[in-house]
């Protein structure tokens, strides 16, 4: 099944949740089994998180824009800001990493990320905005049940 | 979705029982509910009860390993309960198994709190 989808809306917490139930409802034909939703959840939700709190640092006019592909059991996902951009990508991405110790943020996010996803990336540019991409491959239906 | 907090205090034991997921905005809202009890009662340890937890991301890592640094400078101690297997799996990742008590159920629970009492 071939099929995409664009979402957007502002940097509010709130819409953490709201963009999980997208992403859920949009994989929901696959019939994804119980770890690769929750795998996908997760990405998102990291995702999204780390634009309002670090793209946006918390300013809700913000906009975050995520985009779906599904081209048979693959998925591909972006998530956009255009707010502050990250300086060192590769520092980033360490475990532990993180620049908002004070407000008890661990460095884990993109590790979390690039551990539930096929393949996972990330772009950025300082004062310009953020865009992570993953993809992921669904199992195929009769095995799903693990 | 949405989470729901109850929580309870005995014997210095704080007792957190969450229904819901935990992401970026709801630990907010338990961050403040557990600041208030924590300036109110005097709590040496806490236990969360994550049975009903349905989802949680690196925002709930990153609660728990606050009131774990918070605890620690009085040799207090966290705990965590019921672990649903979706939840563990972030949390065995983050590495919090190492320094967090995980414990599967009631009846580990009971001789744990005699442990730390
Ligand atoms: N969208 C973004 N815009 C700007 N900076 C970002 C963005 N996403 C991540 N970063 C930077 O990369 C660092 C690492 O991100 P990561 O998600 O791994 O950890 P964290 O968000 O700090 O903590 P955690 O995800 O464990 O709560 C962040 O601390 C931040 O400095
Ligand atoms: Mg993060």
């Amino acid at each position: 099944m071939n099929n995409e989808m664009h979402l957007q809306f502002p940097a509010k917490s709130i819409n953490e949740s709201f963009a999980r139930l997208v992403i859920i409802g949009f994989i929901a034909p696959l019939d994804p089994n119980a770890q690769e939703l929750n795998e996908i959840k997760t990405i998102v939700s990291e995702g999204v998180t780390n634009a309002i709190i670090h793209g946006y640092e918390d300013n809700e006019d913000g906009i975050i824009d995520v985009k779906a592909v599904l081209v048979g059991r693959r998925l591909r996902v972006t998530i956009q800001d255009f707010g502050k951009g990250i300086e060192n990508i590769e520092l980033a991405k360490q475990p532990l990493y993180t620049t908002k110790q004070e407000e008890e943020r661990s460095g884990l996010g993109f590790m979390i990320m690039e551990s539930f996803s096929d393949q996972f990336e990330v772009h950025s540019e300082v004062g310009v905005g953020t865009i992570v991409s993953f993809e992921k491959e669904f199992l195929p239906l009769d095995s799903s049940a693990q | 979705m949405s989470i729901t907090v109850s929580l309870y205090v005995e014997n210095h034991v704080l007792y957190v029982n969450l229904n819901g997921e935990l992401d970026h905005h709801t630990s907010d809202q338990l961050r403040s509910r557990l600041n208030t009890v924590m300036g109110e009662s005097q709590i040496k340890h806490i236990v969360f009860n994550l049975k009903h937890l349905d989802f949680m991301d690196s925002s709930g890592i990153g609660i728990i390993l606050g009131r774990y640094n918070q605890l620690k400078s009085m040799n207090g101690t966290v705990m965590v309960i019921g672990m649903k297997p979706l939840v563990s799996k972030v949390f065995e990742l983050s590495g919090l198994s190492k320094i967090i008590k995980v414990i599967e159920d009631d009846s580990q629970l009971e001789s744990a709190i005699r442990g730390i009492a």
